[in-house]
Formats: structure tokens, sequence, C-alpha cells
């Protein structure tokens, strides 16, 4: 991906640290400081507010949504250590990022990389600005982990090809635009038959079924197609390519999902000032119940050795010029860690914590609630955890079936 | 399993044979889409209590069956199992207040009420969210009772209130003096705060609220062994549906089932229900046995709490997507799991209290 040289001296730094810090001050309102929601992306749209419209756009227009992507695409054009400082002072500002969802976590950079230049000029910019919501049409019924096992097909009718078949748990498919899907062309071989698609979720043929979750919320569907028409001009790459670049994709929502746990815990308090609040704190301060203090303790140890060893895999990766092989386990530890997370916080809340609405409950201990049992999927989708340890324990480890 | 005597094998089996095919999780789920703050079908209480259930640790002079409590918790682990409604612990726990602390009158006055369902009965003891009998300040003064009881369990159908105040228990009816708001929890069950403004009150006799080993401490182990009896049932149950699940799905063109990764999870989960079976068995026994139950009724909640939150975290994952939706049942135990985990104290309280019953 084409990026700005790095800044060569830190008064270049300096210097784009106040930019940015005057930009911010100049076009983020200061009304929606801190009012980030960490489940919004599988909330669904709501309604926007005239502060929240204008900061989107500002930030659209500025392309630092997606701040290391190409500026000739709508991106930031950001260098690595640019985006840092951007992210950096965004938090001291108390701003977020308005633009995200699948478009930009996880089919933009694939179709930086795969798509024609026609596909890049259509797509990239719009999911810069934000504009348009995309969803991932990989998993059916019968295909979750064995992905390849997948089942709906695109029939070649020379100039489009035409789609039958479901796809099952498509998050946001209820409002999404469009939909980057994977589908069979041919059924005589398993991941060689695999096609990359882009379908526009108003062609007709096309019908969602929202499925309720266990939170309560409805985020995500199930996708039927019926004689869907798709332009061979929305193929990414060649027919029966689909499961390389599919695993690339896979690859950017892997890690993105790694910071998961990070993204959906509530900022504030750290959990030792809930603890303090909820359990007592002894004569010097310390969280009174010891055995709470010490799996706090615990947790706040595993956390800072995770998001150490996340720097590690970035800088090693860099040296490299690849992918470090120990980021093959960010995502299991990451999800794991966001979990136990959300179960301390219940525990220390006590049943104060399992607030499901109404009287008696502060909005943060509700949504501390559908929080956590949100979260419980950060460990199956995306691939499971026993998945990535499969593939750690195969791939790197060189382990065999036992067959 | 416990050695069981004839009678109650022949209770367990009606009681698994009613909650299969009357009580299904379908039923809960009909009541929880209903949403109201009962959190259970009046009709399903009425059958339970005709079958006798609610009499089952009453004495036959109060129109009980004096059945004992591994009977009781017998009949609990069978309805935990299709997570049916009902305030049947509830009753219990407070029932045996009065049992172990009411003078004859008191007896006879309520518990032929309670035998019969007609009454629902409750316990009133925490006045925060965490399990803290220590904490408690509510105070009678001239015969009223004056405090604030938070996530009281069934306290939306009670009509009779087992309150722990600084200075024992008392008994105190729904009523005058007596307002119930809704907590509506993840678990959709009944959880009222209950506010008592002069409300007239009853004592108990047998000891301060805070004394250890007095009567709110037997009082409590009670209520904590028939709600780890509950969570037996749930896990159990969770147990069962995750291993058919497994036995049936196929990924990578093989059963789930035949994956190691995935045996050695179920053989370990196998081998903890097993220690919480024993441990709740106990527990139970222990309250049969009449003697000091701090340490069982701790082991057994303890334990339960732990096997509970472990095995309801792998019911969900195990299941992978469809074990996130609604539209299945595995959230539901879920979210029961987590509520109860939190009720009459959770794995550290009981951790800690067993360490100081062992002198350490
Ligand atoms: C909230 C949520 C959102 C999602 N969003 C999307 C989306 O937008 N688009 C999309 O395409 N998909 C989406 N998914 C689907 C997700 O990717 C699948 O659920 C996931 O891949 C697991 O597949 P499955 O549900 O079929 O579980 P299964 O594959 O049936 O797995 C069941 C259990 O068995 C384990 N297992 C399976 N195979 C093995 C093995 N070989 N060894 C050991 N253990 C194994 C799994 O880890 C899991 O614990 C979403 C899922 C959830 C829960």
């Amino acid at each position: 991906m084409a990026t700005l040289a790095e800044p060569a001296t830190t008064s270049g730094i300096d210097q784009f640290r106040a930019e940015v810090r005057e930009w911010l001050t100049a076009n983020f309102p200061a009304s929606l400081k801190g009012k980030d929601n960490a489940l919004s992306a599988v909330e669904g749209p709501t309604e926007e507010t005239p502060e929240q419209a204008a900061w989107r756009k500002a930030m659209g227009e500025k392309g630092w949504g997606v701040p290391t992507w190409p500026k000739e695409y709508g991106g930031g054009g950001l260098s690595r250590a640019e985006a840092k400082i951007l992210a950096e002072e965004m938090a001291r500002a108390g701003a977020w990022n308005p633009i995200g969802g699948m478009g930009v976590m996880m089919f933009g950079p694939t179709l930086l990389e795969y798509g024609n230049e026609d596909q890049k000029r259509e797509h990239i910019p719009a999911i810069a600005r934000g504009e348009v919501r995309w969803c991932q049409g990989y998993s059916e019924p019968n295909a979750g982990s064995d992905l390849a096992n997948l089942q709906c097909f695109a029939e070649d009718r020379g100039d489009h090809y035409v789609v039958n078949g479901q796809k099952t748990w498509t998050s946001g498919g209820q409002w999404a635009d469009k939909c980057f899907a994977i589908v069979r062309t041919d059924k005589t071989q398993k991941q060689g038959g695999i096609t990359f698609l882009l379908i526009d979720m108003d062609s007709p043929g096309v019908e969602v079924k929202p499925i309720q979750m266990i939170s309560g919320m409805s985020p995500f569907c199930e996708t039927f197609f019926t004689d869907v028409k798709v332009p061979k001009a929305n193929r990414v790459g060649e027919e029966g390519q689909g499961w390389t670049i599919g695993k690339r994709l896979l690859q950017h929502e892997r890690t993105n999902l790694s910071g998961g746990g990070s993204r959906l815990m509530p900022s504030g308090p750290s959990l030792a000032d809930v603890a303090k609040k909820y359990a007592g704190a002894d004569a010097e301060g310390r969280v009174a119940d010891p055995d709470l203090r010490a799996r706090i303790a615990k947790w706040e140890m595993d956390w800072r050795a995770f998001l150490l060893t996340a720097m590690r895999v970035q800088a090693e990766s860099k040296a490299v010029g690849g992918i470090s092989e120990v980021s093959s386990i960010l995502k299991t530890v990451g999800t794991k860690l966001g979990q136990e997370r959300a179960e301390l916080l219940i525990e220390i809340q006590g049943l104060q914590g399992l607030g499901w609405e109404g009287e008696g409950f502060s909005e943060a201990q509700l949504k501390g609630t559908r929080g956590w049992l949100f979260g419980k999927a950060t460990t199956i989708y995306g691939g499971s955890t026993e998945i990535q340890n499969n593939v750690i324990a195969k791939r790197i480890l060189g382990m065999l079936d036992h067959q | 399993m416990a050695v069981l005597t004839e009678e109650q094998t022949m209770l367990r089996d009606m009681a698994r044979d009613w909650a299969e095919n009357e009580s299904p999780v379908s039923a809960w789920r009909k009541v929880r889409d209903a949403d109201e703050a009962m959190g259970f079908d009046a009709g399903t209480w009425a059958t339970m209590a005709e079958m006798g259930w609610a009499g089952i640790i009453i004495p036959e002079a109060q129109g009980g069956s004096d059945f004992g409590w591994l009977s009781l918790g017998l009949v609990i682990e069978e309805l935990g199992k299709t997570l049916t409604a009902s305030p049947l612990a509830a009753s219990a726990a407070a029932a045996s207040a009065i049992l172990l602390g009411g003078s004859e009158e008191q007896k006879a006055k309520w518990l032929p009420r309670i035998a019969s369902g007609e009454l629902v009965a409750t316990l009133a003891v925490d006045e925060g969210p965490r399990h803290d009998p220590a904490g408690v300040a509510a105070k009678v003064e001239s015969g009223k009772l004056s405090g604030t009881k938070a996530f009281v369990a069934e306290g939306d159908s009670a009509g009779l209130f087992v309150v722990a105040a600084v200075d024992g228990l008392y008994l105190v009816e729904a009523g005058a003096g007596v307002a119930v708001s809704r907590r509506h929890l993840a678990d959709f069950r009944s959880h009222a705060e209950v506010a008592f403004n002069g409300a007239a009150a009853d004592k108990l006799a047998g000891g301060g609220a805070n004394e250890n080993g007095g009567l709110l401490d037997a009082v409590l182990d009670r209520a904590a062994v028939l709600t780890a009896a509950e969570m037996l049932g749930m896990a159990s149950a969770a147990f069962d549906t995750t291993l058919a699940y497994l036995k049936q799905r196929v990924q990578f063109g093989q059963v789930l089932a035949t994956f190691q990764a995935l045996q050695h999870r179920m053989a370990n989960l196998y081998s903890e229900i097993e220690l919480m079976r024993s441990a709740v068995e106990a527990g139970l026994a222990a309250i049969d046995g009449g003697g000091d139950t701090r340490q069982a009724a701790s082991l057994a909640k303890g334990k339960a709490n732990e096997v509970g939150h472990l095995m309801s975290r792998e019911l969900i994952q195990l299941h992978g997507g469809i074990g996130m939706t609604d539209e299945y049942d595995a959230g539901f135990t879920l979210k029961r799991m987590r509520v109860l985990e939190q009720m009459w104290g959770n794995t550290a309280y009981h951790r800690d209290r067993f360490a100081r019953l062992s002198g350490y």
C-alpha cells in the first residue's frame, strides 16, 4: 500500500502533531467528547445528530477515518507514525473514529490488494467517507468452521453470474448496501471452485431475515439468494481464486478482531476502581476482597503482556517485512482476555452487573450486560479459538493430524 | 449419584417426567416472552404445589410430606434441567427459617400455607448487589421494620418476607409499609427491590443475624445449597445438550465429536460436573443430618459456581454461532447461571468462608 515517507525529523512529527490538534479543535464538536459507542458496529445505524453527521463528513473528507490508505482513493495517506499520532491526539481530545465497519476493517484492504483499478475507484472512496455499508457473505448453515464446504452457487451466464443459495450469520445484512461474498463456481473441486463476488444487497432475489441474539440485539441475518444477477465486473480476481482472496480478507478480520477485546471495553474506570466501589477498599486503599484483588491483578498483567506482544508483533513484522508468526495468537488471546474482563466486571458488580432493562440500573450497567453477552461471539466468529489453535498447532508448530 | 431410597427415586423420576413433558424449556420461553415481573407461570406453580413439592421439607403436622432436603434437591435439580421457573427454592429457604426459628404458633400460622403453595415466601437478606450478610443494616424498633433489601428473589409475588435485621430474622407480610419495585435482570426472573418502611415485623427466635452459626447462617446455607442444586441441573443439562450436538454436527466431513481437542474438553467437563454433583448432594445430606452445615454448604455452592460458570461458557462456545442466537436455548442457561452464581455468595465468598471454617 502506498504511503507517504516517514517524517524524517522530530520537528516534522511535532509539526504534524500541532496540525492534528488544530484540525481537531476546529472540527471535532466538543459535545461529542467521549460519546463513542463501543457497540455501534453491531447495533446498526442510529439516527445521526447534526454534530455526528458533521464529524463523519469532516473525517471522511480528510481521509483520516482510514488514515493509512492511499490518498488517491480517498484515504489519509499517512505513515504509520503519523497515524499513531493521529490516534493519540484523538484519544486526548476524547474524539473517535466515526468511519468503520467491515468495509474499513477487512474489505477495503483486500480490494486494494486484489481489485482492479475500476473496482478500487468505485468502492474505496465511498468506504473512506463512511457512505457505504458492506456485509460479509461467507458462512452457510453447513459451512462455518469448514468454510471451504460452502455451497452457494454462481452459474456463469456470459457477462454475468446467477447466484442461488443461502448464507447465514451475515452481520449487518439488513443494513448493508453491498455484500462481499465467496461463492462456488465449480462443484468438482473444493477450495479451487470458489470465487469472490461483490453483490448489491438491493438486487432482485436477495432476501434477509434478521436473527435475534442472546444479547437481545438483532445484528445478524440469514441471507437468501434466488436467481440473483451479478455482473462479471463485480468479480474480484479470477474465477476460482476466491479462496485465496477470501483467506487474505480473513487475515485482516483476525488482525482487527485481536484488538476486539480492547474496542469493546468501556472507557472509563479501571477494574480496580469498580471493585473498590462495589466490594469496598481497605484502610490502605486496596481492593478489600483479596481474591478479587489477585484476579484483577492477574487480568491486568495478562492484558499488559498481551499489549506488549501486539506491539512486538508489529515491530517484528515491520522488521522482516511480512507477518510475524506470533500474530496468529493475538486473536485467541485478545478475545479471551476481553471475555474474562467482561465476566470479572459482572462479578464485581454482583447482581447490579446483570441488569437487562428498566429501573434500578445505570446506562453503563445495562450496556455492560449486553456487551458481556455479545462478547461471547468474539471467540466464535472470524475463525473460532479452536480453529485458530488448529492453525497454530499445524502450520506453525508442525503438529500433524492424528488420522 | 447418591444412593436413593425407593421414595426418593420415585419422586425424582416423577419430577423428571413432569419437567420433560409438561415443563420443557419451550414453556420457560413463553414465560420469558410474556415478560411479567412475577417471572413464573401461576398455573405451573399451582400444579407443582398440587404434587406436594412446596411441602417437601415441611413436617406432616403442618401439611408437608417431610421428605427432607435431598428429596427437595432432587426435584429442584430436575426443574433446573428444563429451566422451569417457580418460587419453589425461595419459598423452601424461607420456610426453613420458620422451621428452625419459629414458635409453634408461627409454624402453625405460616407453614401450612407455604406447604400448599398458596403462599409464596422468600428471604430478604442482602442490601446491596453482592452477597453480604454481615452488612445487614435493617432495624426493628417497637415491632416495626425499616430498611431496604436489594434483589429479593420472587419479591414480586411473595406474600411473606423473612427479613434479616441487625438483631435477627423477622417475618413481614406483604402490604402496609412494604414497597416492592421490579428489578429486571438478564435471567427474566423476579428480583425485586423491597423497601420496608415501618412494616409490622414478627421476630423468629434463634440468634442475631450477624452471628456466625446462628439462625441466619443456617438459613443461608439452605438457600445456597438449593441454588447449587438448580445449578447442577442446569449444568448437567447443558452438558448433555452439548454432547448430543457435537455428536451430530458435521464440519470438515466429520462429526465434531471425533476431534480430540473437543473430546478432552468434554471429558474434563464431565469430571468437573461429577465433582459438582458430589458436593451438592453432600450439602443436601448435611442439612438432612441436622448438624453443622456451614462447610458443606460452602463446598456445594463454591463448586457449583465454578463448574456452572465453566459449563455455561463452554455451552455457547462449543455450539458456535447457533449458541449465540436467542432462538436456541443456550443463552437462557448462561444468563440464569450468572445470576445464580451471584446469589448467596460467589466463588470467592465461599472459598473465603471455607478457609475460615477450616481455621486458616
Ligand atoms: C456474532 C456473529 C457474527 C458473525 N458474522 C458473520 C458475518 O458477518 N459473515 C459471515 O460470513 N459469518 C459470520 N459469522 C459466522 C462465524 O464465522 C461462524 O459462526 C464461525 O466460523 C463458526 O462456525 P459455526 O458457527 O458453523 O460453528 P461450527 O463450525 O459448527 O463449530 C462448533 C464448535 O466446534 C468447534 N470446531 C469446529 N471444527 C473444529 C475442529 N476441526 N477442531 C476443533 N474444534 C472445532 C468450533 O470452534 C466451535 O466451538 C458470525 C458469527 C457470530 C457468532
